[in-house]
């Protein structure tokens, strides 16, 4: 069943922010604005847009170092993560975390881990808290395909499966397409296992695997899967395939590309050594040929909405930028929670 | 002398103990980071294509691998990565490579090497900065090897690798671009055998890694108010160059511990007992800790330095010591 107006709109919204966030986050650390290796999520808006549009608000998500896609994705305050990651005091965690552990409690994240793996050991522990509880919601926790190295995750399914419970494991399988390091790029898969999805199934977990870059396939899988968590009839693992985004370097990325719009409905506009990726593989242009070929928008409306997005973007980094960095003073608060930190 | 970076320097060291002994494999490529300073990693990658191995991102698998194929007559250098990451092989280190040995009543050596980089490094936030060694002093059964400059780093790799115990080499990220002296024949220095990297008649510093660099800044600052300060580099804290210490305060009489290993139970804890207890009767002033203190580490900028074991913290304390009367 294709996907009706209103929700395609809803998830093509959430992509639009991520990308102009994640593209004002290059251009400030081009200005030398923070300090830090950083990940960014440009490439796999759909799967982490059309995930998250599946979910309550009393949801909770784990979520790791490349997280910008998953708080702005969720609909948390741009200006607030930019912030974090610009270290300053109005940041979400108040300049603690930066980029690497970017968390909102209020939107039902919980703690961020740069640990490879750690957040599937996380989101486990919270459906456990949720069905400790008897409540209806559920826990998602978004990892990459490198966690499946960890004994942690092959524990934690164990453990899910066990215990039946309320756990969507969503694995964005950002390898496809890098190159290893025996050819002179950076770190990529390093998996016996032919395939990802057999890895949980040993477990008896009920895996799906989708084109990360299809924002209706994944709504759809995503919706399937929380419904089931929600039933009590235990975890699922979505395995969302992107092909690498050709500026994702694991440490400093780059802006290979920047964002046109119009190249979705003109390809003539897209040239440069990236083209194959723009063409076949950026998610936000497919989901505008998708938005209008379905009807559901016309170019027009999507040069307005993805303008508007700009600009919410630009608004906020301009605020971000304003906020002051914490004193110094504060550095030993929150080490515990208020009723403790002296 | 030849000036190499201390990134080339390790690249040496590994590659001569390669060239020297088949059993020597490495596991992990990312010795030095993944900076710029990589690819002289090709180097190592192209001799000798069949004893590098690229693992997956499974630390305490790896941790374990190392000191299995060690017990079974081989020698692994295995890199860990970034530091904070060594909790994630804590009881393969700790439960196993640190207690074979002992465990069989001697009868079982373990000839790994773990490498690992340490330390603040700017943005490194909670899981990326950590300074494990004085837990992994506390881990009873493991060498400790702590290299602060290009030289230093060359000869004790060498050693480190020809130790018949599971030896831990902390590497800090920030030493990797360092320029220094290195001889291009093969040397090496033994573990336990500290070093002075400045003489001085005032007040004793002791340092370790990356804060030896930052001694030495303090003790040229200190040098132009008159203050001489001695820099005292243990460069192995397992085994531990008691003699050296000792002998310097008795010199000094004042001490100064720096250290990026947390205030309560770290590295400058221990050397500040062992000095109290065994060179009391020397000491002209109390003894003062320059470390980080108890709290994980911050993102923001601000909040980072106000961590940081910085030059002007130590030349405020040696003036401190020195002042005591």
């Amino acid at each position: 069943m294709p996907l009706d107006r209103k929700t395609s709109l809803s998830i093509f919204e959430r992509m639009l922010m991520i990308r102009h966030f994640e593209e004002a986050v290059i251009d400030l650390y081009r200005q030398k604005k923070f300090v830090s290796h950083y990940h960014l999520y440009i490439g796999q808006e759909a799967t982490g847009a059309a995930v998250l549009e599946a979910l309550n608000e009393a949801d909770l998500v784990c979520t790791t170092h490349r997280n910008h896609g998953h708080i702005i994705g969720r609909g948390c305050n741009p200006m607030r993560a930019l912030a974090e990651i610009l270290g300053r005091v109005d940041g979400f965690n108040g300049g603690r975390s930066g980029t690497l552990h970017i968390s909102d409690r209020s939107r039902g994240f919980l703690s961020t881990s740069a640990i490879v793996g750690g957040c599937a050991g996380l989101a486990t522990g919270a459906a456990f808290g949720i069905k400790s509880k008897r409540e209806s919601n559920v826990a998602v926790g978004f990892f990459g395909d490198g966690a499946l190295e960890e004994g942690l995750v092959i524990e934690s399914f164990n453990i899910a499966a066990l215990w039946k419970l309320p756990v969507l494991y969503v694995c964005e399988n950002n390898s496809a397409g890098a190159i290893g390091p025996q050819q002179g790029g950076y770190p990529t898969a390093i998996s016996a296992a032919q395939s990802f999805t057999q890895l949980p199934a040993a477990y008896g977990i009920e895996t799906v695997k989708v084109d990360g870059a299809d924002m209706q396939a994944v709504h759809m899988a995503a919706k399937t899967a929380i419904d089931r968590c929600r039933r009590g009839a235990g975890p699922v693992f979505i395995e969302a395939v992107t092909l690498r985004w050709p500026g994702s370097s694991p440490l400093w990325p780059e802006a290979a590309t920047t964002t046109d719009m119009r190249a979705a409905w003109e390809p003539s506009r897209m040239s440069g050594p990236h083209v194959d990726w723009l063409r076949n593989h950026d998610p936000l242009l497919r989901a505008a040929r998708e938005l209008i070929s379905a009807g559901h928008a016309s170019e027009q409306e999507i040069l307005a909405q993805d303008e508007a997005a700009r600009a919410r973007i630009a608004a906020a980094a301009t605020d971000a930028m304003e906020s002051p960095f914490p004193s110094p003073s504060t550095v030993t608060s929150h080490v515990f929670h208020s009723a403790r930190s002296g | 002398m030849r000036k190499i970076s201390y990134a080339a320097a390790i690249v040496e060291a590994l590659r001569q103990s390669m060239a020297e002994d088949p059993r020597v494999s490495l596991v992990g490529s990312y010795v030095l980071g993944l900076g710029p300073k990589r690819v002289l990693m090709d180097q190592i990658r192209a001799e000798f294509p069949d004893r590098i191995f690229d693992p997956p991102t499974s630390e305490a698998a790896i941790v374990s691998l190392g000191a299995g194929a060690a017990m079974a007559g081989a020698r692994p250098f295995v890199d860990i990565g970034t530091a904070s990451f060594t909790y994630v092989a804590w009881s393969p280190l700790v439960n196993e490579a640190a207690v074979a040995c002992y465990m069989s009543g001697g009868s079982q050596r373990v000839p790994v090497v773990y490498h690992m980089l340490h330390g603040l490094r700017g943005g490194g936030a909670a899981q990326h900065s950590h300074s494990p060694q004085a837990m992994l002093w506390n881990a009873a059964g493991l060498e400790l090897v702590l290299p602060s400059s290009p030289y230093d780093v060359k000869g004790l790799i060498r050693s480190a690798i020809k130790s018949d115990n599971p030896t831990l080499v902390v590497n800090h990220a920030r030493l990797m671009d360092i320029e220094g002296d290195v001889p291009v024949d093969d040397y090496e220095i033994q573990l336990g055998r500290g070093d002075i990297k400045r003489r001085g008649r005032d007040a004793t510093v002791i340092a370790t890694s990356f804060i030896v660099q930052t001694a030495l800044s303090a003790a040229e600052q200190l040098a132009k108010e008159g203050i001489e300060t001695e820099v005292v580099d243990p460069r192995t804290l397992v085994p531990l160059d008691r003699e050296l210490i000792l002998d310097s305060v008795k010199r000094t009489g004042r001490l100064v511990v720096a250290d990026e290993t947390n205030l309560s139970c770290g590295i400058a804890s221990e050397l500040s007992a062992i000095v109290a207890e065994h060179g009391f009767k020397s000491l002209r002033a109390p003894i003062l800790r320059v470390t980080r203190p108890d709290i994980p580490t911050p993102f923001s900028k601000p909040l980072e330095d106000a961590i940081t074991p910085t030059a002007e913290r130590i030349c405020a304390a040696v003036r401190q010591v020195v002042a005591w009367k």
